[in-house]
């Protein structure tokens, strides 16, 4: 679908790893570029008609986020460099003031290292509990797993809404109903999901969100945090300056703005918000249910044909995302993915920043093709007949 | 030398690397040396007395580059003074970085002097240079 906007890909490009990063649609682009060279100007900062228009540009942005997350409030919203700020600001700006010695936290073992470090480091400072709710066989998490972790001390479930090495969807719906019935706050990673299914915070029941642009075509050094209101209001800023502040004075009294400001300290991303807007309008005219049945579509099709060649052993044949992970025989995932690289096809090898998933696959490496709408089924015979000549993959060595 | 030569010989080396599995005593000083995108993940440690490297080996997992160049860089080095060492690591590292180097210190190392054609493998060769720099500089 839409591959004209991505002139990238005209050049026989085969991307595959949309679950790094995904591509940019010429509007994206243009849009940043317009920042920059028709209408640059700090936002809050000035009277004069450029620094008017990005202000309306940069909190427009923020009412498309809100509606695109269904949060309740524009106050909900706020801008930061990606998922990784986001999820430090909630662990270190709120967590850290909320969670007791004592007190529990439930994790999985595929989540990506920014959901793991940030709780890891504060768990050693506060000593609260971190426990990792078990997979089932086919390497997904259940309801009944998580609910057999949760007892009075469980404070927060935190948890990818889909997994960047499996791929899992998980069931956030029943998830922050379980949180709800037991007072837990729900702390949800959209970063895969965010460009490929809704994310409805209200619908789940999420307490606080993140997710980065550059997943759903937006440019990188982009993101957001979501935070229920009452929430969000008793997060302490982990960052002060500009922007963010009402007055202060020499004998070090200051106030703070009203949220979202008081969370964004300094000059922000503005052409970075501006171009996640832009990749929100496209995703919405396209529709995420169609890229979703469109994934799925090109996974099945994917594993239909890898399963034909032989010494491919597929990981996660059963789940309902665009991300396959596989090995070839006993070849290193390096290898195979710089044997690709000759045909221009991109795929990632290694563990994926999810370095405690070998605890549950048992292999530390793997093949990893994540889809999106604009990759397509000739593009996939073209992998599949690549790795059918797998003995040639070490060819490339020199 | 040929490329098929070439790689016939990091093939061997790879698939029946010399001087793999670092046994546990304390004589030996190992370095873990991991590439930036985590998927190569190699251990070096040497035995080094009187400024001479007694024993050297390596374990971990990595790619055919990487293996193979740990593999040969031990197989290289072992018996070599440390100053022997660090001229062979030094014009390893300079040939992977395409800057003026001496061959004849190089043995088989010599066959990755095409590898800079590739530059996503270059890191690859230069993971093992990297531990067995720390540890002549270590001790």
């Amino acid at each position: 679908m839409n591959r004209e906007d991505f002139e990238i890909l005209n050049d026989g490009l085969i991307y595959f790893d949309n679950a790094a990063t995904t591509m940019k649609p010429k509007k994206v682009v243009n849009a940043i570029v317009d920042y920059y060279t028709k209408y640059t100007a700090n936002a809050h900062r000035g009277d004069y008609d450029n620094s008017l228009i990005v202000d309306d540009k940069y909190e427009g942005v923020r009412d498309k986020v809100r509606k695109f997350i269904n949060a309740k409030t524009n106050s909900e919203i706020v801008f930061t460099k990606g998922s990784t700020e986001s999820f430090n600001m909630i662990v270190f700006g709120f967590m850290s003031y909320y969670l007791k010695r004592g007190d529990e936290v439930i994790l999985s073992k595929e989540e990506h290292a920014s959901n793991i470090l940030p709780w890891q480091s504060l768990a050693k400072r506060i000593g609260f509990t971190i426990k990792y709710a078990s997979l089932n066989e086919n390497y997904e998490l259940t309801l009944e797993n998580i609910e057999k972790e949760i007892n009075d001390n469980t404070k927060v479930i935190s948890l990818a809404h889909i997994t960047n090495t499996i791929g899992d969807v998980r069931d956030v719906e029943q998830i922050g109903k379980l949180c709800e019935k037991h007072n837990i706050l729900f702390v949800l990673d959209a970063t895969q999901s965010i460009g490929h299914i809704k994310v409805d915070v209200q619908k789940f029941n999420i307490s606080f969100l993140g997710f980065s642009a550059h997943k759903m075509l937006g440019p990188t050094g982009v993101g957001v945090l979501y935070g229920k209101k009452e929430l969000l209001e008793n997060l302490v800023p982990i960052e002060l300056g500009g922007g963010m502040n009402v007055s202060f004075s020499s004998f070090g009294n200051y106030t703070l703005k009203e949220l979202p400001a008081r969370l964004e300290a300094g000059t922000r991303n503005i052409a970075g918000v501006i171009g996640m807007g832009e990749a929100i309008d496209y995703l919405e005219e396209i529709g995420l249910s169609n890229i979703h049945n469109y994934e799925v579509e090109l996974k099945k099709y994917l594993i239909d044909k890898l399963s034909k060649v032989k010494n491919i052993k597929i990981y996660n044949k059963n789940t309902n995302s665009g991300i396959v992970l596989f090995n070839v025989g006993d070849y290193f995932s390096q290898d195979v993915a710089i044997y690709l690289n000759q045909f221009k096809i991109c795929i990632r090898a290694g563990n994926h920043c999810a370095k405690m998933l070998e605890e549950v696959i048992c292999t530390t490496n793997t093949c990893r093709v994540s889809l999106y709408f604009y990759n397509t089924k000739e593009e996939i015979d073209k992998l599949v007949e690549a790795l059918e000549q797998q003995d040639k993959i070490l060819d490339t060595l020199v | 030398m040929d490329s098929k030569l070439k790689r016939d010989i990091m093939l061997d080396n790879y698939e029946n690397p010399q001087n793999r599995g670092i046994p546990l005593d304390d004589s030996y000083v190992k370095i873990n040396s991991r590439s930036d995108s985590c998927v190569d993940n190699i251990d070096i440690a040497a035995k080094i007395k009187d400024g001479i490297i007694e024993d050297i080996r390596f374990d971990g997992e990595a790619c055919a580059i990487c293996t193979s160049a740990s593999s040969i860089i031990t197989k290289e080095l072992k018996g070599k003074t440390k100053e022997e060492a660090k001229s062979i690591i030094d014009n390893f590292e300079r040939m992977i970085n395409e800057l003026p180097y001496n061959d004849e210190v190089l043995g088989e190392l010599n066959i990755y002097n095409e590898v800079y054609k590739q530059p996503s493998r270059k890191n690859c060769a230069l993971l093992p240079a990297k531990s067995v720099k720390k540890i002549i500089e270590s001790k």
